[in-house]
């Protein structure tokens, strides 16, 4: 397969903070990969890089065969600005032609059509609502033909409808053969869209497989009880200590109170609760630490 | 290359036009201070051109310094300005814009002081002079234009708005541009052919009138364009270094 994009051994800081941390990823054409990670675990700042607005501190990036600071590279990927990101006094048409003026070949017709712009051609996108402007600015990704696009974010703060109409485009380009990185802090939009999936956290590159292994990998519930001490469980990924009471994080709570029942040790006040995605992620960026 | 600073200058000045309170504030208070001091003081034709020269001076710092630098220190805050960088242009193009789409809305500043000009004192002007001054004025605009992208380029917004006026009336009142700039009093006399709005002035009176001028101001003007220059293109390198390296 042909690799279209590539970081290798990619690390940046920003002053005293690293934000990636010796990153190698690659990313072959066609494929549709999501990157998941927490607000800080990196996903910005790698496609900042990817995209040729930063420079790595060390390591190297490498798009469409050449570098990203290139222009002319950069004809072949398409980007989306930010949520609040639109010249507000712009009409959706003007903005879209603008941005296609860019690309040796215009899909404004194609990209109108399939993000449901018509209606919205001849406003101006102040005038437009939350939604319809995050349409317009995804519909911006691919007006200029692109090989890869880069996709930050695209559907947070969009209701569930608009979501969806959102996810259609992303896959109709997906399946005329386009490549799509995405990045999502929404475990249920990565899994709708993505094969691939990227975990990052703490800068580093957590796991890198496909959505079930990854739903697995991340699909981890807190276990709390009181007891003087523990027997060995298994499965824990995370053990704390806390005015007398244990919280485990683990990937499977079934086996592990299982397992705790069996070992005849006194124990009262079980509680299973499922962890938020953010949990997860620190519990594993934890685990992940502890064992450098 | 040159369909993309098409592109950019259609773009800008559209959102110029959209929102005009750039291009109102930049024409309102050239034009109101001509009727105000200008108008009923008129006591011959020349002097009421020489007196249009200085509005129109005023005009075009106001859309350069103000107006620009306030625009470029807004845009940097915003996401698209990161957004325009992932397009395949390279900065360039957008820089042309903003320049070319400052020369036209400061043509478009001076219009009702021209036409005031022209409606009630008795002011006049051969078509060739008319010309002469018109790329008078596009040269003059360059300075103005690099003191508001230095601003913007170094400044956040609420700076850059407080700094813009605060620079803009001790420029226009040292170059005597306030007042009447025939008859100046001694201090702004003295110090009037080092402001770049005096040499802005001085030029633009050589060519629309043709009158003896003060070249040592129209020197100082070449002087400021070269060191604003420096100074905008270190400003903006700084901006890129840190938002972009």
């Amino acid at each position: 397969m042909t690799v279209l994009t590539r970081t290798i051994e990619v690390t940046r800081t920003y002053g005293d903070v690293t934000a990636l941390d010796g990153v190698s990823l690659e990313i072959h054409q066609g494929e549709l990969v999501g990157l998941l990670g927490p607000n800080g675990a990196g996903k910005s700042t790698l496609i900042n890089l990817l995209v040729g607005l930063r420079r790595p501190t060390s390591g190297t990036v490498e798009l469409l065969g050449g570098s990203p600071m290139d222009a002319s590279v950069r004809r072949g990927i398409g980007v989306t600005p930010q949520e609040t990101g639109l010249p507000t006094s712009l009409k959706v048409g003007e903005t879209l032609d603008f941005v296609a003026r860019h690309y040796p070949v215009n899909r404004k017709d194609e990209v109108v059509e399939r993000f449901g712009l018509a209606d919205l051609i001849k406003r101006q996108i102040g005038s437009l609502s939350g939604g319809q402007r995050r349409r317009v600015g995804v519909a911006l990704a691919f007006v200029g033909d692109p090989k890869i696009v880069f996709l930050d974010e695209p559907t947070t703060g969009l209701d569930v409808e608009a979501r969806r109409a959102l996810w259609d485009g992303i896959r109709a380009f997906h399946a005329d053969g386009g490549t799509v990185l995405l990045t999502s802090h929404y475990l249920e939009e990565i899994e709708a869209l993505a094969q691939r999936v990227v975990v990052v956290g703490g800068g580093r590159v957590l796991a890198d497989d496909t959505v079930q292994a990854v739903k697995r990998f991340v699909g981890v519930r807190k276990v709390s009880l009181a007891a003087p001490e523990l027997p060995d469980l298994p499965g824990v990924i995370d053990t704390e200590r806390r005015d007398g009471r244990y919280h485990l994080v683990t990937g499977d709570s079934d086996a592990l109170v299982v397992a705790l029942v069996k070992s005849g040790l006194p124990f009262e006040d079980l509680e299973v609760q499922p962890t938020s995605l953010e949990e997860a992620f620190l519990a594993i960026t934890a685990t992940e630490a502890s064992h450098v | 290359m040159s369909s993309l600073v098409l592109a950019h200058t259609r773009v800008q000045f559209i959102e110029q036009l959209r929102v005009p309170i750039g291009l109102v504030a930049g024409a309102f208070f050239p034009a109101a201070a001509f009727l105000a001091f200008v108008v009923p003081n008129v006591s011959d034709p020349a002097f009421a051109l020489g007196a249009t020269c200085a509005m129109v001076v005023f005009a075009v710092m106001s859309t350069g310094m103000i107006g620009l630098g306030i625009n470029v220190a807004q845009d940097r805050e915003l996401p698209w300005d990161p957004y325009l960088r992932t397009l395949p242009a390279g900065p360039y193009p957008r820089i042309a814009g903003r320049v070319l789409t400052a020369m036209a809305i400061s043509l478009l500043a001076m219009i009702p002081v021209v036409v005031l000009a022209a409606l009630f004192t008795g002011a006049t002007l051969s078509p060739p002079r008319l010309l002469f001054g018109l790329l008078a004025v596009l040269v003059i605009t360059i300075p103005f234009m690099l003191i508001g992208l230095f601003i913007g380029f170094l400044l956040p917004a609420k700076a850059a708005i407080g700094v813009s006026q605060i620079l803009f009336f001790p420029i226009a009142i040292l170059g005597g541009l306030l007042g009447n700039p025939m008859a100046m009093p001694a201090f702004i006399e003295a110090v009037s052919p080092y402001m770049p709005s005096r040499g802005a002035l001085e030029l633009l009176w050589w060519a629309v009138m043709g009158i003896e001028v003060n070249w040592l101001a129209i020197g100082m003007l070449g002087v400021w364009t070269v060191v604003l220059a420096l100074a905008t293109a270190w400003a903006y390198r700084r901006d890129e270094g840190r938002r972009f390296s």
